[in-house]
């Protein structure tokens, strides 16, 4: 939303200064963010209600929300919404708390070590071009419907980011400061919790979030096909039984929460900078 | 942390035919040229000369940090293979951890070496208040002057009590009062804890105060031009027992102090032509 009205700032410098001086900051980028969803919403509306396309293939807004609330009362395949969700996010964060913890070490260890580098990168650059929702026949070969399946496709999702950013944060720490470091006797371990962490921390959570949001579209994807439950699955069920109305109460859900955990990242983001700063 | 000092009397650095050219081996540049040059151990060996002849380049030999082209690089009869916790080095563009505070940067050392907390504190405690940082324990490096960022760095690197200390301008960026009060302080700190130390310096005037050698060294190739034996002298004539800012007054300090300048001129010169 912001890099949008960051564009068109500058893009259209004039028009965007005029409109400033009306509604200042905030302001502006809220009332239209609201016009966009105003947009969407009213533009559903109408073509649901206009009788061109039938019930059964675009229930209206209302019909979604209602759905939405009866999900949540009467389990649907096996279980409610909340609980559907509460299942995909918790093993959403198993596989993103894999991805982050095997990535940023990785990642911070290639941005130090040339050699390191030189032996991961090749393995590293042909794998990550393997789209998560690639890995799932070999997930589900590996893993049947188990817990293990979803958390590889995550994992291949979101260890990427984790990767990259750790290893372009830590390129940018200065030399000098990785030299003083070492000849003050830093073990590698020392190094990477006290050193190239810190100084990379900007970067390593810019590719958190990067991940935290790839993580989360792969799951759903995952959860189409290899689990028993999630959202994911309250989807599949819902197309299994032709109803619309679930399939996009299901994808309310999943936009919704993404969108949630993408905030909940920045405000964690913006602390961590301020406490930087500081 | 560091074992007292046994009498062992070899040298503590040692740097045979060290050669080191940067680029490749036709159009390469010289940094230095076949230089040798022995510290004794506990000694105070200065180093001068012109800007870009290799002092940085050969401290950092020392500390593990470069390797020579050709020749041999040895502390205490050991090939220098990388950075060790017997040698200190204060960075001639100070490299503290801009993450971390005046505290934290200098107890870094120690903490690496796994000492106790208790003991981190007493440490840095001490080197706070030697530095003059007290009131700034909490502050990080960008808080800081340049002169104070500096001093976080020489405590830093006092803070490990390091057998050898390589310096590379470490007053530089020190006001001429400050810089007086850490010479001082300074040659205070190798009296009660003798050891062997490294020093560049810019300053002919600090060279002669603090070091019981002089390496003055030319360029184009990098090279020792002559090693200037002050420590006789300073014995001699007694400069210990007085302050510092009377021995410089001293007609031994002042003849000393034209002669180390008369050879940086007539390297120089020699350069340019
Ligand atoms: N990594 C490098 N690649 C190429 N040339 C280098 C490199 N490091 C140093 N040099 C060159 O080697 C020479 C010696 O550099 P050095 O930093 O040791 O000089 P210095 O005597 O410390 O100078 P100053 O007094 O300005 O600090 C310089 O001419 C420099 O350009
Ligand atoms: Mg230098």
């Amino acid at each position: 939303m912001t890099t949008l009205s960051n564009a068109a700032n500058a893009t259209a410098p004039k028009a965007a200064r005029r409109m400033r001086r009306r509604l200042p900051g905030i302001g502006e980028s809220l009332v239209l963010s609201l016009a966009g969803f105003a947009i969407l919403f009213g533009g559903w509306w109408l073509l649901a209600r206009s009788g061109l396309v039938p019930e059964q293939v675009l229930p209206g807004p209302d019909a979604v929300l209602a759905e939405i609330l009866h999900l949540m009362r009467t389990p649907f395949a096996g279980s409610t919404l909340q609980m559907h969700l509460l299942s995909s996010i918790g093993r959403y964060l198993m596989g993103l708390a894999l991805a982050v913890a095997v990535g940023l070490p990785l990642g911070l260890l290639m941005g130090w070590s040339r050699r390191v580098e030189r032996a991961i990168s090749p393995v590293f650059e042909a794998l990550r071009f393997i789209a998560p929702i690639a890995w799932l026949p070999f997930a589900t070969l590996w893993f049947g419907t188990g817990i293990g399946g979803p958390i590889l496709i995550i994992f291949s999702g979101a260890f990427p980011p984790c990767v990259i950013n750790a290893y372009y944060g830590a390129k940018l720490i200065p030399t000098p400061i990785l030299e003083a470091s070492r000849t003050l006797g830093a073990s590698s371990l020392r190094m990477l919790t006290d050193v190239l962490a810190p100084g990379a921390l900007p970067s390593i959570i810019a590719g958190v979030r990067i991940a935290a949001g790839i993580g989360w579209q792969s799951l759903v994807g995952a959860e189409l096909i290899v689990v028993s439950s999630g959202v994911g699955y309250l989807m599949m069920q819902g197309q299994t039984n032709l109803s619309t109305a679930v399939v996009m109460a299901g994808m309310a859900a999943i936009g919704v929460t993404g969108f949630a955990i993408d905030v909940l990242l920045r405000l964690i983001e913006s602390r961590i900078q301020k406490g930087a700063l500081a | 942390m560091i074992s007292p000092s046994t009498a062992t009397s070899g040298p503590d650095i040692a740097f045979r035919k060290v050669s080191k050219v940067y680029g490749n081996a036709e159009g390469g540049f010289v940094a230095l040229d076949k230089v040798d040059l022995t510290v004794s151990r506990h000694e105070f060996v200065a180093i001068v000369g012109p800007s870009g002849c290799g002092k940085t380049t050969l401290m950092r030999m020392a500390a593990g940090l470069d390797f020579p082209t050709s020749g041999d690089v040895l502390v205490r009869d050991r090939q220098v293979e990388g950075p060790g916790p017997d040698r200190a080095v204060v960075f001639q563009q100070f490299a503290l951890m801009p993450w971390k505070t005046v505290r934290d940067n200098i107890g870094f050392g120690l903490k690496c070496r796994g000492a106790a907390p208790s003991e981190i504190k007493q440490v840095t405690d001490r080197y706070i208040t030697m530095m003059r940082l007290q009131g700034h324990e909490s502050a990080f490096p960008h808080q800081l002057s340049g002169g104070m960022q500096q001093r976080v760095a020489i405590a830093r690197s006092y803070a490990v009590d390091p057998d050898v200390l390589l310096m590379d301008e470490p007053f530089g960026a020190l006001d001429a009062q400050t810089r007086l009060v850490m010479q001082e302080e300074l040659v205070q700190l190798s009296r009660v804890n003798p050891r062997t130390v490294v020093f560049i310096t810019h300053s002919v005037e600090e060279a002669v105060f603090l070091a019981d050698r002089i390496v003055v060294m030319g360029r184009n190739p990098g090279r020792i031009v002559e090693i200037i034996d002050v420590k006789s002298l300073r014995l001699s004539e007694r400069w210990d027992e007085l302050p510092i800012e009377e021995v410089m007054d001293l007609e031994s300090f002042t003849h000393m102090r034209t002669r180390v300048w008369k050879l940086l001129k007539d390297t120089k010169r020699s350069t340019a032509a």
